[in-house]
């Protein structure tokens, strides 16, 4: 499962993006690369352990998100890490202690990772179109991935379940009501956009998470 | 504020970007990535690419450029061409294509929409609709295997209730491209996209007939398209998209700059 990284001047300081076997695994990949990361993605519990930082992928429904953790037997080691994590769009979410995503399987909430102590629900768009499709404009607070980020930058998101505002918000927009762009508590923070298709600002954003951590 | 999306489209045949008159004569526009390149420095929100062949022709499209494109741009991008099942549609968004627009296939089976939904989620699911207004019966129908003329056919469908079908199948966005219009440059169709507006409550894109900076400006202002997709004017560099945006901006539309 797990790719070898070109690079090797920087073989200590690896950022391991957790094999969800989700789709845009290989996007986040491919813009960390850009960057000249050293970048494996793995299931791997002692690839993920030594990591100096975590990403956390996810695209599709809360639901099969959290099996394809469970069916990996990750959700424990996840909760256990220490080192920065940083899920991206539905990994963000997962961050989160409960979803109402059902994906028209069930009627139940779903359970999240409960790393981040909020509920995913519906955005309210107020009539807007929705999925929210595109690119956005953020505010940002003073957590260390937004160093270099000004208010107003836009980054590209697609959803249609949003964290609310609270005291996790790390950075909020707006699309209809306003709702956290990215929440985080501790170690743990994600973003609702995708960086990886953010242009300029989303690589800022990757290069300060890659700034972020101590290589083992 | 969400900001309103600039997309150029890509035609692809035999790996080559291709550009044709009203879906006909292609000629050689230039290479796939480099062209992808190029449109995401200069500020495209976004691109779509078509393998105009692979429906007509039963064929689907080569999947390396897929991932050349996701490896070396750093905006979404959509893949359409021939998809036809959950395991073709796995291997493009795999390779890393943000969405997969389905046009033909969805057409000679609507269940498509919604198995491909149940699987990946609506948001990467976009439906390709290429309508035209029938003057005879004054209403706008739906044609099937536009990418070759040979086999474009029309088919049972008045544009209007494909757009609810698609949306109730569980699309999460529509491209519907006015054929009548498209490489003449004359303008968006106006008129027919209000109408699909008004009852499209997922994102909009319009495409065919873009000609000038102002037909931009119309299209997001009269017809409220939530995006602009256009070929010929950005690759025969008619329109430069980064002059389109500060035009658009300077006309108080919202834009990423």
């Amino acid at each position: 499962m797990t790719q070898e990284s070109v690079s090797s001047s920087n073989d200590n300081d690896l950022t391991v993006i957790i094999d969800t076997g989700c789709a845009n695994l290989s996007s986040v990949r491919f813009a960390f690369e850009r960057l000249n990361a050293n970048v494996v993605v793995s299931a791997d519990f002692d690839v993920i352990r030594s990591a100096a930082r975590v990403v956390l992928p996810g695209v599709g429904t809360a639901g099969a998100a959290m099996d394809a953790l469970k069916q990996k037997n990750l959700i424990g080691l996840i909760k256990s890490l220490t080192q920065p994590v940083m899920g991206v769009c539905l990994g963000m979410q997962m961050l989160a202690s409960l979803s109402n995503e059902h994906g028209g399987r069930s009627e139940q909430d779903i359970t999240c990772l409960g790393l981040v102590p909020t509920d995913i629900g519906d955005l309210d768009s107020k009539g807007l179109p929705l999925p929210h499709m595109g690119w956005n404009q953020i505010d940002v607070g003073d957590h260390p991935l937004f160093i270099g980020i000004e208010n107003g930058s836009y980054v590209y998101f697609v959803h249609s379940y949003r964290a609310p505002i609270s005291e996790y918000t790390l950075a909020s927009s707006t699309y209809g009501e306003s709702f956290s762009a990215a929440i985080g508590k501790d170690n743990f923070f994600g973003v609702q956009f995708h960086p990886e298709k953010s242009a300029k600002v989303g690589a800022q954003i990757l290069r300060n998470f890659l700034n972020m951590g101590t290589p083992q | 504020m969400l900001a309103k999306r600039i997309v150029p489209c890509l035609d692809v045949r035999e790996g080559k970007v291709v550009k044709g008159v009203q879906f006909r004569n292609h000629e050689i526009v230039g290479d796939i990535v480099p062209l992808a390149a190029r449109y995401a420095d200069e500020g495209a929100d976004e691109l779509v690419f078509y393998d105009i062949t692979a429906s007509a022709h039963d064929r689907v499209i080569d999947k390396s450029w897929v991932s050349r494109v996701a490896e070396q741009i750093d905006i979404p991008f959509c893949v359409a061409g021939g998809i036809k099942t959950i395991e073709q549609a796995r291997e493009k968004l795999a390779f890393g294509a943000d969405k997969i627009s389905i046009n033909s296939p969805a057409l000679t089976d609507p269940s498509l929409i919604s198995r491909l939904q149940d699987e990946f989620g609506r948001q990467c699911i976009v439906i390709g609709i290429d309508s035209y207004y029938d003057a005879e019966t004054d209403s706008y129908k739906v044609k099937q295997f536009t990418g070759d003329e040979a086999a474009t056919k029309d088919t049972q469908w008045y544009t209007q209730d494909w757009v609810e079908e698609v949306q109730k199948r569980g699309c999460g966005e529509i491209v519907l491209n006015v054929m009548n219009q498209d490489g003449v440059r004359g303008g968006y169709d106006i008129k027919q996209l209000s109408m699909v507006r008004a009852i499209c409550d997922v994102p909009l894109i319009a495409s065919g007939g873009a000609g000038i900076m102002e037909h931009f400006k119309d299209v997001f202002e009269l017809a409220k398209v939530d995006a602009a997709l256009a070929a010929s004017v950005f690759h025969k560099g008619i329109i430069d998209i980064g002059e389109l945006k500060q035009y658009l901006h300077a006309n108080h539309i919202a834009i990423r700059l």
